[in-house]
Protein backbone atom coordinates (compact mmCIF):
# COMPACT_ATOMS: atom_id res chain seq x y z
CA UNK A 1 0.00 0.00 0.00
CA UNK A 2 1.61 3.61 -1.00
CA UNK A 3 1.37 6.70 1.05
CA UNK A 4 -1.42 7.88 -0.87
CA UNK A 5 -3.61 4.88 -1.10
CA UNK A 6 -2.92 5.23 3.04
CA UNK A 7 -3.35 8.70 3.64
CA UNK A 8 -6.80 8.38 1.33
CA UNK A 9 -8.09 5.02 3.62
CA UNK A 10 -7.18 7.38 6.85
CA UNK A 11 -9.61 9.92 5.56
CA UNK A 12 -12.30 7.98 5.04
CA UNK A 13 -11.65 6.70 8.85
CA UNK A 14 -11.98 10.35 10.37
CA UNK A 15 -14.49 11.47 8.48
CA UNK A 16 -17.43 10.37 10.22
CA UNK A 17 -15.55 12.34 13.28
CA UNK A 18 -14.49 15.18 12.35
CA UNK A 19 -16.55 18.79 12.48
CA UNK A 20 -14.70 20.59 9.85
CA UNK A 21 -15.46 19.30 6.23
CA UNK A 22 -13.41 22.18 5.13
CA UNK A 23 -10.06 20.84 6.89
CA UNK A 24 -11.05 17.33 5.51
CA UNK A 25 -10.98 18.39 2.17
CA UNK A 26 -7.58 19.62 2.22
CA UNK A 27 -6.55 16.77 4.29
CA UNK A 28 -2.47 16.98 4.46
CA UNK A 29 0.47 15.17 6.49
CA UNK A 30 0.49 18.06 8.33
CA UNK A 31 -3.37 18.17 9.24
CA UNK A 32 -3.93 18.27 13.37
CA UNK A 33 -6.71 16.26 14.21
CA UNK A 34 -7.54 17.82 17.55
CA UNK A 35 -6.37 21.60 15.97
CA UNK A 36 -7.34 21.02 12.31
CA UNK A 37 -10.40 18.57 12.00
CA UNK A 38 -11.45 19.55 15.84
CA UNK A 39 -12.15 15.87 16.84
CA UNK A 40 -12.18 15.25 20.64
CA UNK A 41 -9.89 12.55 22.66
CA UNK A 42 -12.64 10.42 22.78
CA UNK A 43 -13.75 10.40 19.61
CA UNK A 44 -10.04 10.04 18.58
CA UNK A 45 -9.89 7.12 20.84
CA UNK A 46 -12.23 5.56 17.59
CA UNK A 47 -10.27 7.10 15.38
CA UNK A 48 -7.31 4.59 16.13
CA UNK A 49 -9.86 1.85 17.40
CA UNK A 50 -10.98 2.41 13.56
CA UNK A 51 -7.13 2.03 12.27
CA UNK A 52 -6.77 -1.09 14.12
CA UNK A 53 -9.56 -2.69 12.66
CA UNK A 54 -8.99 -0.96 8.62
CA UNK A 55 -5.46 -2.54 8.83
CA UNK A 56 -5.16 -5.26 11.63
CA UNK A 57 -2.63 -4.11 13.28
CA UNK A 58 -2.53 -3.11 17.05
CA UNK A 59 -1.63 0.17 18.64
CA UNK A 60 -0.10 0.50 21.92
CA UNK A 61 -0.25 3.57 24.75
CA UNK A 62 3.19 4.79 23.20
CA UNK A 63 2.16 4.63 19.41
CA UNK A 64 -1.13 6.29 20.80
CA UNK A 65 0.50 9.43 22.23
CA UNK A 66 2.32 10.16 19.15
CA UNK A 67 -0.73 9.99 17.28
CA UNK A 68 -1.74 13.49 16.78
CA UNK A 69 -1.20 14.15 12.98
CA UNK A 70 -2.22 12.76 9.82
CA UNK A 71 1.17 11.89 8.55
CA UNK A 72 3.02 10.86 12.20
CA UNK A 73 -0.20 8.74 11.61
CA UNK A 74 0.60 7.25 8.63
CA UNK A 75 4.22 6.57 9.55
CA UNK A 76 3.37 4.41 12.55
CA UNK A 77 0.68 2.68 10.30
CA UNK A 78 3.91 2.11 7.36
CA UNK A 79 6.34 1.11 10.03
CA UNK A 80 3.90 -1.61 11.66
CA UNK A 81 2.68 -2.89 7.76
CA UNK A 82 6.58 -3.09 7.20
CA UNK A 83 7.19 -5.06 10.27
CA UNK A 84 4.28 -7.45 9.58
CA UNK A 85 5.64 -7.91 6.04
CA UNK A 86 1.98 -6.65 4.60
CA UNK A 87 3.36 -3.50 2.76
CA UNK B 1 -11.93 -1.90 44.20
CA UNK B 2 -14.70 -3.16 46.77
CA UNK B 3 -17.74 -1.61 46.01
CA UNK B 4 -18.02 0.65 49.00
CA UNK B 5 -14.80 2.31 47.95
CA UNK B 6 -16.22 2.72 44.98
CA UNK B 7 -19.50 4.59 45.76
CA UNK B 8 -17.26 6.64 48.28
CA UNK B 9 -15.00 7.62 45.61
CA UNK B 10 -18.07 8.92 43.79
CA UNK B 11 -17.86 13.06 43.37
CA UNK B 12 -21.57 13.76 43.28
CA UNK B 13 -23.59 14.27 46.71
CA UNK B 14 -27.53 15.19 46.71
CA UNK B 15 -29.18 16.58 44.87
CA UNK B 16 -26.69 15.02 41.97
CA UNK B 17 -26.04 11.28 43.80
CA UNK B 18 -28.15 9.02 41.55
CA UNK B 19 -26.56 6.06 43.07
CA UNK B 20 -27.96 4.43 46.17
CA UNK B 21 -26.57 0.58 45.96
CA UNK B 22 -23.88 -0.74 43.63
CA UNK B 23 -25.00 -4.63 43.36
CA UNK B 24 -22.50 -6.03 41.26
CA UNK B 25 -19.46 -5.00 39.61
CA UNK B 26 -16.24 -6.62 38.03
CA UNK B 27 -13.92 -6.56 34.98
CA UNK B 28 -17.40 -6.40 32.25
CA UNK B 29 -19.83 -4.44 34.10
CA UNK B 30 -21.98 -3.10 37.03
CA UNK B 31 -25.03 -3.22 38.30
CA UNK B 32 -26.83 -1.02 40.22
CA UNK B 33 -29.78 0.93 41.92
CA UNK B 34 -31.40 3.91 42.72
CA UNK B 35 -35.19 5.17 43.80
CA UNK B 36 -35.88 8.47 42.94
CA UNK B 37 -36.70 10.69 45.89
CA UNK B 38 -40.54 12.23 45.43
CA UNK B 39 -38.92 15.58 46.55
CA UNK B 40 -36.44 16.22 43.82
CA UNK B 41 -36.68 19.63 42.78
CA UNK B 42 -37.32 18.83 39.26
CA UNK B 43 -40.27 17.09 39.39
CA UNK B 44 -42.05 20.71 40.43
CA UNK B 45 -41.26 21.59 37.00
CA UNK B 46 -41.07 18.43 35.12
CA UNK B 47 -43.98 18.89 34.43
CA UNK B 48 -45.95 21.66 35.66
CA UNK B 49 -48.58 19.74 38.32
CA UNK B 50 -47.76 16.06 36.40
CA UNK B 51 -44.17 14.76 37.65
CA UNK B 52 -42.02 12.59 35.36
CA UNK B 53 -38.38 12.09 35.74
CA UNK B 54 -36.50 14.10 32.59
CA UNK B 55 -34.72 11.91 30.06
CA UNK B 56 -31.49 13.48 30.62
CA UNK B 57 -31.56 12.84 34.65
CA UNK B 58 -32.52 8.81 33.51
CA UNK B 59 -29.43 9.33 30.99
CA UNK B 60 -27.45 11.09 33.66
CA UNK B 61 -28.61 7.64 36.17
CA UNK B 62 -27.03 5.31 33.77
CA UNK B 63 -23.90 7.20 34.10
CA UNK B 64 -23.27 7.17 37.26
CA UNK B 65 -24.31 3.92 38.27
CA UNK B 66 -22.95 2.26 34.64
CA UNK B 67 -20.21 4.43 33.48
CA UNK B 68 -18.15 6.10 36.14
CA UNK B 69 -18.63 3.55 38.66
CA UNK B 70 -17.71 0.86 36.40
CA UNK B 71 -14.60 3.47 35.26
CA UNK B 72 -13.37 3.81 38.67
CA UNK B 73 -13.03 0.11 39.34
CA UNK B 74 -11.43 -0.18 36.41
CA UNK B 75 -8.74 2.97 36.64
CA UNK B 76 -8.76 1.69 40.15
CA UNK B 77 -7.95 -2.09 39.74
CA UNK B 78 -5.35 -1.78 37.08
CA UNK B 79 -2.15 -1.97 38.27
CA UNK B 80 -0.14 0.58 39.72
CA UNK B 81 -3.68 2.63 38.91
CA UNK B 82 -5.73 5.26 40.74
CA UNK B 83 -9.35 5.46 40.48
CA UNK B 84 -9.75 8.45 38.12
CA UNK B 85 -12.58 10.45 37.26
CA UNK B 86 -14.81 9.79 34.11
CA UNK B 87 -15.52 12.30 31.87
CA UNK B 88 -18.94 11.91 29.98
CA UNK B 89 -18.48 12.35 26.11
CA UNK B 90 -21.10 10.55 24.52
CA UNK B 91 -24.57 9.18 24.81
CA UNK B 92 -27.43 7.42 22.24
CA UNK B 93 -30.42 6.66 24.84
CA UNK B 94 -33.88 5.54 23.44
CA UNK B 95 -36.67 5.79 25.91
CA UNK B 96 -39.44 3.39 26.45
CA UNK B 97 -41.28 4.00 29.53
CA UNK B 98 -41.89 6.86 32.44
CA UNK B 99 -40.71 6.83 35.63
CA UNK B 100 -42.37 8.70 37.91
CA UNK B 101 -41.41 10.48 41.54
CA UNK B 102 -40.31 7.37 44.14
CA UNK B 103 -39.98 4.26 41.42
CA UNK B 104 -36.94 2.23 41.79
CA UNK B 105 -34.91 1.12 38.97
CA UNK B 106 -31.98 -0.81 38.06
CA UNK B 107 -28.87 -0.24 35.74
CA UNK B 108 -27.08 -2.81 34.57
CA UNK B 109 -23.78 -2.13 32.48
CA UNK B 110 -21.28 -4.26 30.25
CA UNK B 111 -18.64 -2.77 29.08
CA UNK B 112 -17.89 -2.90 25.21
CA UNK B 113 -14.46 -1.51 25.53
CA UNK B 114 -11.83 0.54 27.80
CA UNK B 115 -8.58 1.23 25.70
CA UNK B 116 -6.47 4.49 25.85
CA UNK B 117 -8.40 5.48 29.05
CA UNK B 118 -11.81 5.61 26.73
CA UNK B 119 -14.31 3.54 28.39
CA UNK B 120 -17.68 2.51 25.97
CA UNK B 121 -20.34 0.61 27.61
CA UNK B 122 -23.70 -0.86 26.63
CA UNK B 123 -26.67 0.01 29.52
CA UNK B 124 -30.39 -0.55 30.28
CA UNK B 125 -32.19 0.65 32.86
CA UNK B 126 -35.36 -1.76 34.07
CA UNK B 127 -38.19 -0.09 36.71
CA UNK B 128 -39.35 -2.67 39.67
CA UNK B 129 -41.46 -4.31 37.50
CA UNK B 130 -38.51 -5.74 35.22
CA UNK B 131 -39.65 -3.66 32.22
CA UNK B 132 -37.26 -1.87 30.00
CA UNK B 133 -37.33 1.83 30.78
CA UNK B 134 -34.45 3.19 28.49
CA UNK B 135 -31.56 1.53 26.89
CA UNK B 136 -28.37 2.81 24.92
CA UNK B 137 -24.68 3.47 24.85
CA UNK B 138 -22.78 5.66 26.55
CA UNK B 139 -19.16 6.68 26.81
CA UNK B 140 -16.27 8.63 28.88
CA UNK B 141 -13.20 9.60 29.27
CA UNK B 142 -11.16 8.24 32.40
CA UNK B 143 -9.08 11.39 33.72
CA UNK B 144 -7.11 12.25 36.55
CA UNK B 145 -8.78 15.82 36.88
CA UNK B 146 -12.44 16.61 37.64
CA UNK B 147 -12.85 18.94 34.73
CA UNK B 148 -11.14 16.79 31.72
Amino acid sequence: MDKEELLTKLKEIVAPYTHDKDALATISPSTDFIKDLKINSANLVDVILDVEEEFDIEIDNLEMARMLNVGETVTIIEDKLKALDRK
Amino acid sequence: MNKAEILAHLPYSKPFLFVDELEEIDENGAKGSYTFDAGLDFYKGHFKDNPVTPGVILTETMAQIGLVCLGIYLSGSAEGGMPGHVMLTSTAIDFMKPVFPGEKVTVTAQKVYFRFKKLNCTVQMTNAAGEVVCKGTIAGMVTNKMNG
